[in-house]
């Protein structure tokens, strides 16, 4: 039997659409949206993320499997606020046409801090904004109702469920931030002092009082200055930080280089920008939260 | 600023800019002659290919060790030396030249590793997990410089007068039977040996650059050989010292200083070198015609 040809296109689009009658099928550009979006999106949802546990979304590179993802998704969630700079060209090359969540929508996005090696500077406006706003759990309430949102968009037939789910976690959150004050509240505001590879935990150190203090600006790919090193070393040295944590994404070799020259020990690893592997000890946001929170907490008391 | 403050200090006050110094000064003694043979073997980009013909070695090894330097710097080795032996061979057996069969054989060996990476790796970007930066130079790694360096000089000591013949006259050698290749193929190992040290140590730009800069710029400079390495030693040298300086007080990243330096070097040789510089011989043809 023949079939004319407008009837086996829709015959064919038929096909694609049934498996997202049953659940909403939704791309995450890196694993730790991925979680905050199955956590809202429950069993209503399937998830796919694009930059995967460990894995560096600085300096991602698609695959034509990324773009044949996307291309088979009805809703895309980013993290926004110049953090995957190559996902308009997989937008483009994927002719993605769904609906689209930037998860730091509404928040209040702070600068980076330029001056890496001395006090993270204020008012300095350099007009570029510090994407790592999840490390914050309080702006990650405002993740949390943007992802609800969209997703109540693109399956209106499910919205109550996703805003039920979105205020259960929004609960989670509390309690793991209050937990994360009680625990820094024992360590001593002269000690909140750590040294880390990249700039990422800008959001985290602001909201719990904590100073990070890194030899790279925030961007993974940039290369270390000598002397920004030897600032660092020297701070290290003067006031006493021994706090010194290497990053899952990134080389650890400088900041083995620094704990050895400053006589501290690497106090551990810790998870900025990615999840760790399911059997890891951050496979989830909150599992990460409480991870990077106790490793630093046990850090800073050896200042 | 005192001249000491300037000149030293830095030196002095960090652990980390010492080994940083002396990890170029080890890889500038090993790289700069061999660079000299490149250039004199017109082989200048071979360099740069091997660097990247390594990469499939180092990329198994990071992704069944981790990040393990011995274990890459062996990975690296053994994937730079099937290249070198198979673009030899290819040389001799078919008509292609010597540099199209290492573009061949460096551009397959390239697209493995990035193939490793992306299949079994995780998404960390590559360069900076497998390649080191030059201020991050630890004991094992300074060793591991050194060693090269030892081996590299006292090699070339061994196959010197070969080398040099085979430079200038690879017809005659070649007459003469076949010392010649086994000079060749121990100078092309010695080539994948320089890279994959500065590689793991130094970083990705530092052992083409202290190879290839010095001596092109030396060339401009001197005829005969032994003044020629001199030369070529004395800028890498002064590259590295001048490039973690300048790192250090103008705030700038390290390894691309160094570069830099060892390109102004080149500039300055193109301009006013001795022998074909710019200067001289528009000097000399003003002299003529006057």
């Amino acid at each position: 039997m023949k079939l004319p040809l407008w009837l086996t296109g829709s015959l064919a689009c038929l096909a694609l659409a049934a498996p997202a009658a049953d659940k909403l099928p939704v791309v995450a550009s890196f694993s730790i949206l991925g979680d905050l979006v199955s956590q809202v999106g429950g069993d209503k949802v399937e998830v796919r993320t694009l930059v995967g546990p460990d894995g560096d979304a600085h300096v991602y590179q698609p695959s034509p499997r990324d773009g044949k993802t996307l291309a088979g998704a009805r809703l895309l969630v980013t993290n926004g606020l110049g953090f995957e700079g190559w996902m308009e060209r997989l937008i483009t090359a994927s002719r993605y046409r769904g609906a689209r969540v930037v998860a730091s929508d509404k928040i209040q996005a702070e600068q980076m801090a330029e001056d890496e090696g001395h006090e993270h500077g204020h008012g300095h406006d350099h007009g570029k904004l510090d994407p790592h706003a999840w490390q914050d759990p309080a702006r990650v309430q405002q993740y949390v109702a943007n992802i609800a949102d969209g997703l109540a968009a693109a399956d209106p037939a499910n919205a109550t469920y996703y805003r039920q789910r979105a205020v259960q976690y929004r609960q989670t959150l509390q309690q793991l931030d209050s937990w994360a004050q009680q625990q820094f509240a024992s360590v001593p505001s002269a000690k909140r002092r750590v040294i880390t590879s990249h700039d990422a935990f800008g959001y985290l150190g602001r909201h719990f009082g904590i100073t990070f203090l890194a030899p790279q600006g925030m961007n993974t790919e940039a290369e270390a200055s000598a002397k920004a090193v030897g600032q660092l070393i020297q701070q290290a040295k003067r006031e006493g930080i021994r706090a010194i944590f290497v990053e899952n994404i990134s080389n650890p070799r400088l900041l083995e280089q620094i704990s050895r020259e400053t006589g501290a020990k690497p106090g551990g690893r810790l998870y900025s920008d990615a999840l760790s592997r399911p059997d890891g000890p951050a496979a989830s946001y909150e599992a990460m939260m409480r991870y990077n929170i106790a490793t630093l907490v046990a850090g800073m008391k050896q200042n | 600023m005192t001249p000491y403050e300037l000149l030293w200090q830095p030196f002095a006050d960090f652990a980390f800019m010492r080994h940083a110094l002396v990890g170029c000064l080890a890889l500038a003694l090993g790289c700069a002659p061999i660079g000299l043979f490149l250039v004199l073997r017109r082989m200048s980009l071979v360099g740069d290919a091997m660097s990247h013909a390594i990469l499939p070695g180092a990329a198994i090894a990071f992704i069944v060790y981790g990040l393990s330097l011995t274990a890459m710097s062996i990975g690296g080795l053994i994937a730079g030396l099937v290249v070198v032996l198979a673009a030899g061979l290819v040389t001799r057996a078919t008509r292609l030249k010597e540099d199209a069969s290492f573009a061949a054989f460096y551009l397959v060996s390239l697209a493995s590793g990035v193939l490793l990476v992306s299949k079994w790796g995780s998404n960390v970007d590559l360069m900076h997990i497998l390649f080191g930066t030059v201020l991050a130079v630890d004991d094992t790694a300074l060793a591991f410089l050194a060693m090269v360096a030892s081996a590299t000089l006292l090699v070339l000591a061994g196959i010197y007068r070969a080398l040099v013949v085979e430079s200038f006259d690879p017809e005659f050698l070649q007459s003469m039977g076949g010392r010649g290749a086994w000079a060749h193929f121990a100078f092309l190992i010695l080539v994948v040996l320089n890279l994959v040290a500065g590689f793991q140590a130094l970083g990705t730009l530092m052992a083409v650059g202290l190879m290839m800069l010095p001596a092109a710029s030396a060339r401009l400079w001197a005829k005969e050989l032994p003044a020629l390495l001199g030369i070529a030693l004395l800028i890498a040298l002064l590259a590295a010292y001048v490039g973690l300086l300048l790192s250090y007080h103008a705030d700038l990243p390290s390894g691309p200083c160094i570069i830099l330096t060892a390109g102004i070097a080149y500039f300055i040789s193109l301009a006013a070198g001795t022998r074909g510089g710019m200067l001289r011989s528009w000097l000399g043809r003003a002299h003529l015609e006057a």
